[in-house]
């Protein structure tokens, strides 16, 4: 069953006045992101979105969570279109985003403060999830004093505390080294699998894709739409183990071969328009 | 990044010794402040040894600058008899009036400010033009409309007090990283609010620092106004002792209002620390 459902989506930013960009040769004031981008993903699933640079992943993901709207199609959220931010989807940054002067659990507990759960149910979930990362001893803690995984395993319970049907990671572990990364990978897949969240997760790393991924879809070069969607065949529950194994290989190579034409072309496109190469 | 890879027991084990520790550090870190305080000490007392030489060798004539000596006496004699305290009340009571005053006014409108592009584009101009002009320039201005009473010290003090505080109210809604407000969306945040568990709590270090510069100026201001149109008060004492000739008393006032606004600084220095201690010791810099 499909819990989301993308339909010929267009989004298009005007840019600032005095700026261009040139799309195929036709130089305009506005920059097309998504063009015509489909995709459905099933209930439960892990779905990871790989592209090159501003290919409008992350632009997807603020289509889904409701942060923005569409020029055109729409975006199904268990059959109702997504009109703005709801209980039913929780948002990962790649910056952490904690609020710096709330401490751990009181982190954990924002997102059920403003649906007016009461306050020992409230500590209660945060204490619950704290303790699924490993971080129970950290709950009076404040974000500066906390590494930056332990930052994003805090972000990642406060994302979860609502319990959302929809998880949208974009590039949450691109920030940190990769020896953190790597653990925060195991443990998000051992809580997902625990759970029956859908989960949308943009990364730029193809090792990362195939790891977590049920089905990994590349974007194309900006415009961005689908240009493929590939079933990852690795088995669960999978552990770091899997990563130098045969068939992790020949997923990984999979999703390079369908990725490596647009991420050259991707290239050219900052080389006609280097003031937008970030 | 090292601890990522303890065990979890391993770090449970190394929280709690951290716990017990804490309090060592926390004495130790007393210490360390006291220390690097009373590294200031020694310059301070050479300054009031050149005060009590200069007027004891005859350098400068004690009728005009008296011996430190004398004038801490004073002081003392002033303090204990309660004749400086009755003036050092009246200007604190003029200043707190006026402060508080300020910040009524000043921080809801540094929001609204802050918040609304369409506000500040309407209001920038009349703000900037108002708040480059020195405040002791329009004092006679006050004293012609308001008179010489309460009213005019009250409001000259609220508006010198304002400017910083407006200010930096404003450039802390401006400051707050988007990311916090993308992510306070996400989980469906009423503007209200976003307002008031965001956009208020990620200004309050700078609305801190506007306090404290507002405080200040409103020191200074009180002392300002009393010394032209007043019978109490700090600044009227120590223009009172001038033209009375009683020059120890006026070097007497003159050191407590230095002890005063020392007081005043420390005070408010402890409260920056105590409201945003969730920014770590390097959000915490003692600014002038």
């Amino acid at each position: 069953m499909d819990i989301i459902k993308a339909k010929e989506l267009h989004k298009t930013f005007k840019l600032k006045h005095g700026q261009e960009v040139n799309n195929n040769g036709v130089i305009a004031n506005e920059i097309e992101v998504l063009s015509g981008f489909d995709l459905n993903i099933k209930k439960n699933e892990f779905l990871v979105l790989v592209g090159p640079s501003g290919s409008g992943k992350s632009v997807f993901l603020d289509l889904v969570g409701g942060l923005s709207t569409p020029t055109s199609g729409v975006v199904y959220l268990d059959g109702k279109p997504v009109e703005a931010p709801s209980a039913k989807t929780g948002y990962v940054f790649q910056q952490y985003a904690l609020f710096p002067w709330r401490t751990a659990l009181s982190n954990i507990e924002f997102g059920l403060e403003s649906r007016g759960v009461d306050k020992e149910e409230r500590v209660k979930v945060a204490r619950e999830l704290l303790s699924l990362f490993g971080l129970s001893d950290f709950e009076d803690r404040f974000p500066y004093q906390l590494s930056g995984g332990m930052q994003q395993r805090v972000a990642i319970a406060r994302a979860l505390a609502t319990k959302p049907e929809v998880l949208l990671m974009d590039e949450p572990f691109a920030a940190l080294d990769a020896q953190t990364r790597e653990i925060l990978q195991n443990e998000l897949i051992r809580i997902w699998e625990g759970t029956n969240t859908t989960v949308i997760f943009v990364t730029h790393s193809i090792d990362e894709a195939v790891f977590l991924a049920d089905r990994v879809a590349v974007v194309t070069a900006r415009p961005g739409r689908i240009k493929e969607i590939i079933d990852i065949d690795l088995p669960r529950p999978r552990n770091g183990d899997v990563r130098s194994s045969i068939e992790f290989a020949a997923n990984r190579h999979k999703v390079w071969g369908a990725l490596k034409a647009e991420v050259n072309k991707a290239q050219q496109d900052w080389k006609l328009a280097p003031v937008f190469a970030e | 990044m090292s601890e990522e890879l303890v065990a979890p027991s391993e770090i449970a084990l190394k929280i709690r010794s951290w716990n017990f520790d804490g309090y060592v550090k926390k004495v130790e870190h007393l210490l360390k402040g006291l220390n690097n305080w009373a590294q200031g000490i020694p310059l301070v007392l050479v300054f009031f040894a050149i005060w009590e030489a200069l007027p004891r060798l005859g350098i400068i004539d004690p009728l005009f600058l008296p011996a430190f000596s004398t004038t801490i006496k004073t002081l003392f004699d002033l303090t204990v008899t309660g004749k400086l305290l009755l003036h050092v009340v009246v200007s604190l009571q003029r200043v707190s009036l006026g402060f508080g005053l300020a910040i009524i006014v000043a921080v809801p409108l540094g929001f609204l400010m802050g918040w609304y592009n369409k506000f500040e584009r309407y209001t920038d101009l009349l703000v900037q033009s108002l708040r480059n002009i020195s405040t002791f320039a329009l004092l006679p201005i006050f004293l012609l409309v308001l008179g010489l009473g309460e009213p005019s010290k009250i409001a000259i003090i609220f508006y010198g007090a304002s400017w910083q505080l407006l200010m930096n109210t404003m450039s802390g809604v401006k400051s707050v990283d988007p990311i916090y407000i993308k992510a306070a969306k996400s989980m469906g945040l009423s503007d209200w609010d976003l307002f008031r568990k965001v956009i208020l709590p990620a200004s309050i270090p700078s609305i801190i620092i506007g306090a404290r510069l507002g405080a200040k100026i409103a020191l200074m201001v009180v002392i300002a106004a009393e010394m032209i149109g007043a019978k109490s008060g700090l600044g009227f004492f120590i223009q009172n002792a001038q033209f009375n000739f009683m020059v120890p008393e006026m070097y007497a006032g003159i050191l407590a209002l230095a002890l005063l606004g020392l007081l005043i600084n420390y005070l408010l220095v402890w409260f920056e620390k105590k409201t945003t201690s969730w920014k770590g010791e390097a959000g915490n810099s003692i600014l002038g």
